[in-house]
């Protein structure tokens, strides 16, 4: 590690931000993908993948994602819930690779619901 | 940077990492391979995270999911579970004594939920080995504080203000300790950390710098610039291998990144800082003593003048904080006096640590704000006394404290309140016993220690230890003679008012607490040759209540001697002969029969039960 400089402890507490948004909580946004053993099966896995391959991506700090078991309803797998703070929860159905990538991009990151997708707006939230 | 969703905070610390971490980590790290998750979720090395008894304990963020006692053979069905499908895995999860029902996240766990964390404002959320982590948690902010934009006047005034005390147990102002320092005019100064933890039962000043190394160096850089020192040492002892492991690894990495070294963060203050493994010696916790060591001469104290804030290390002025006291300064830097002293008392400001040890269900480390009564820390976060027992007393401050009945249980946590019950809040190792514990047996036990560990300059401690713990052993071992209170209460105040140094001045405390606390103990020893706990061996028999015993033979398959004899179903007996008072036949019993009385009691069953019914104190507790 090079010397550091006042400047640089502010750097290093910003590029760390990822991890400290999972263990301290306050984060924006928070994706449940639905891994029950049907979502696994109709692809959960990948929908999951492609998540995360998007946050890679797009280098945001505030959005966690986490899994949670079956939401019951087993034939419209995979599924996904995106909460943003202080917005009614959105519930997705019959996802794949390519419906999340735009979900994150339009919900997630530009706060618009992806209507076509939506299989529920409202319900319970998790945090 | 790669992104994960989920961060699994496994401990290790020591005590976890005994308990086996490691081979957990690495079945973690195969199944998540295997599951095709490692990339998604981390595992981050933690110190100690203060629930020892129960470990290894992990926590699982961002579900402040909290598992514990995770066994390798658990793992696969955990990662499944969890962070597979998204279903907490119940089995793993802490469950509150005699209840069957999970609670499952980490802020609702009793042991947890009371708790203020200052000092361990990191544990369990960062990587100790990673200095990174540490930034991350506005770690060197107070440093750099400090460094930039505060005059020593103004470090010394908010330290001051705050009310922060030595942890170490003498409880000095800390901001006093600075200022003397500071005004003494010399070209070299020292600054120290004490970090000789040595009370038998005491680990908060390991797990802190295990768990949080940072944070003893940032308060030990804030300090060098307060007194104007640019050389320190931070004495370990050598008994605490990961503790200077971690440390090294802290300090190396710290001046890597010039925040320790020449010129500091290019504010042109220098600062070097050096481990110094101790030997282990109780006594080279004392700051004179600590400082001869250092010096690589025999660690003995000297008498005070000069305080070492005038002549301290190779006579030059030093200053000598311990671990805990440490880790506060950087928060104080940065939130300033008045939110310090907004937990506490007037006297006792913030919060404290302590080992909560012994008989009770939550065995660990735990912060609690200062002026909190022992019985919330020993029954809401200790979660009461192991086995449904009896409380008896709490030993607070190691061998230089004291033990404090129930009577006092209400009593606050703080410097004054304690040192009126007769102990010290000392380096806060706090160990519970139930009603299964000898007091007399206990401060004979402390008595060794402290005898063994005098160093021998002043003949007070070191003849006067010896002979309190002489008379100690006649009562145990049933030489007791009228007399001996008087004379061990005597000879303890004689060497509290003449030893040289803290040790000798603080060792009869344990024996002078049993004694105001549990006279009729001493008494029943001495008089009736009788050792209620059933502890001391040559002071007591066994015997089988006829009426409560079943007959059902654990008893008489447990004794070691074979002194058991009976019928199934039909009452046992134990042959006086063959017993040796071990004990395992009381430990055994589900139907409380067996009965303690005096050594040499010579009856049968009827009379036993008339001697229990009027004297038995014991029994009653545990009828």
């Amino acid at each position: 590690m090079p010397r550091l400089t006042i400047d640089d402890l502010r750097k290093i507490k910003e590029k760390h931000k990822a991890d400290f948004t999972l263990r301290e909580g306050g984060y924006r946004a928070k994706v449940t993908v639905h891994m029950g053993t049907c979502g696994i099966a109709a692809g959960a896995r990948n929908v999951m993948t492609a998540l995360m391959d998007e946050i890679t991506k797009s280098n945001v700090n505030d959005v966690i994602v986490t899994t949670s078991g079956c939401a019951g309803l087993c034939a419209r797998e995979p599924l996904a819930t995106v909460e943003i703070m202080n917005k009614p929860p959105v519930k997705y159905c019959d996802l794949n690779d390519e419906k999340i990538r735009e979900i994150f991009k339009e919900h997630v990151l530009g706060g618009n619901p992806v209507e076509k997708y939506a299989l529920v707006v409202g319900s319970e939230t998790t945090y | 940077m790669e992104k994960f969703r989920a961060n699994l905070m496994l401990c290790a610390g020591t005590g976890c990492v005994a308990s086996g971490t490691m081979k957990v980590k690495k079945a973690l790290q195969e199944e998540l391979r295997k599951r095709d998750l490692d990339e998604e979720i981390k595992i981050v090395l933690t110190g100690c995270n203060g629930y020892c008894a129960e470990g290894p304990v992990m926590a699982v963020y961002p579900d402040e999911v909290f598992y514990q006692k995770l066994t390798v053979e658990d793992i696969p069905k955990l990662v499944e579970e969890h962070f597979l499908k998204g279903r907490p895995y119940q089995k793993l999860m802490f469950k509150e004594p005699e209840k069957k029902t999970a609670i499952p996240m980490m802020k609702d766990i009793p042991f947890f939920k009371h708790q203020v964390l200052r000092v361990l404002r990191n544990k369990g959320l960062i990587d100790p080995e990673k200095i990174e982590e540490y930034i991350a948690r506005d770690g060197y902010q107070a440093a750099a504080k400090a460094l930039t934009q505060m005059t020593v006047e103004e470090i010394i005034k908010v330290v001051k203000d705050s009310g922060l005390r030595g942890r170490g147990g003498a409880g000095f102002p800390t901001g006093l300790k600075w200022e003397f320092a500071s005004k003494v005019k010399s070209d070299v100064k020292f600054m120290l950390c004490n970090g000789d933890e040595g009370d038998p039962g005491a680990f908060m000043d390991r797990s802190v710098m295990e768990a949080d190394p940072h944070s003893v160096i940032e308060g030990m850089i804030i300090g060098a610039k307060a007194i104007g020192a640019h050389h320190g040492y931070i004495y370990v002892r050598a008994e605490y291998p990961l503790a200077v492991k971690r440390l090294q690894i802290a300090i190396d990495q710290a001046t890597e990144a010039g925040l320790l070294g020449k010129n500091i963060l290019d504010t042109g203050f220098d600062f070097e800082l050096e481990i110094y493994q101790g030997a282990g010696a109780f006594v080279c916790g004392e700051e004179t003593a600590l400082m001869r060591s250092i010096e690589g001469k025999r660690g003995m104290p000297r008498p005070r003048p000069p305080f070492p804030a005038h002549k301290g290390l190779w006579d030059k002025p030093s200053v000598l904080n311990n671990v805990e006291t440490l880790a506060q300064i950087a928060p104080i830097i940065i939130n300033g006096s008045e939110w310090y002293r907004s937990l506490g008392t007037e006297k006792s400001t913030g919060t404290k640590v302590f080992a909560l040890t012994g008989a009770v269900n939550n065995v660990g480390l735990v912060e609690v704000p200062m002026g909190i009564p022992l019985r919330t820390i020993i029954y809401d976060i200790g979660g009461g006394i192991r086995k449904g027992r009896k409380y008896k007393s709490v030993q607070l401050g190691g061998p230089s404290g004291g033990c404090i009945p129930e009577s006092l249980l209400d009593t606050p946590v703080t410097y004054e309140d304690i040192v009126a019950t007769g102990a010290i809040v000392g380096s806060g190792g706090m160990v519970v016993m139930d009603d299964n514990t000898c007091m007399v047996g206990t401060a004979k036990f402390f008595l060794e220690f402290t005898a063994d560990e005098s160093c021998g300059k002043c003949t007070p401690c070191r003849v006067g230890t010896k002979i309190l713990l002489d008379i100690l052993t006649d009562i145990t071992e049933g030489r007791g003679k009228e007399g001996d209170i008087e004379t061990l209460q005597d000879l303890g105040r004689d060497i509290i008012t003449t030893s040289l140094c803290g040790l000798g001045q603080t060792a009869p405390n344990p024996v002078l607490t049993t004694i105001k606390y549990f006279r009729e103990e001493y008494e029943s020893h001495i008089k009736d040759k009788w050792c209620k706990a059933g502890v001391c061996r040559n002071l007591v028999t066994f015997w089988i209540d006829e009426k409560l015993c079943k007959g059902c033979g654990a008893c008489l398959r447990a004794c070691p001697s074979k002194a058991i004899v009976g019928e199934k179903k039909k009452p046992h007996k134990i042959i006086q002969e063959l017993c040796v008072h071990c004990r395992t036949c009381y430990e055994t019993c589900k139907f409380k029969s067996i009965r303690i009385l005096p050594a040499g009691y010579e009856s049968g069953p009827s009379e036993l039960v008339e001697v229990t019914a009027t004297e038995g104190e014991t029994t009653k507790g545990e009828a």
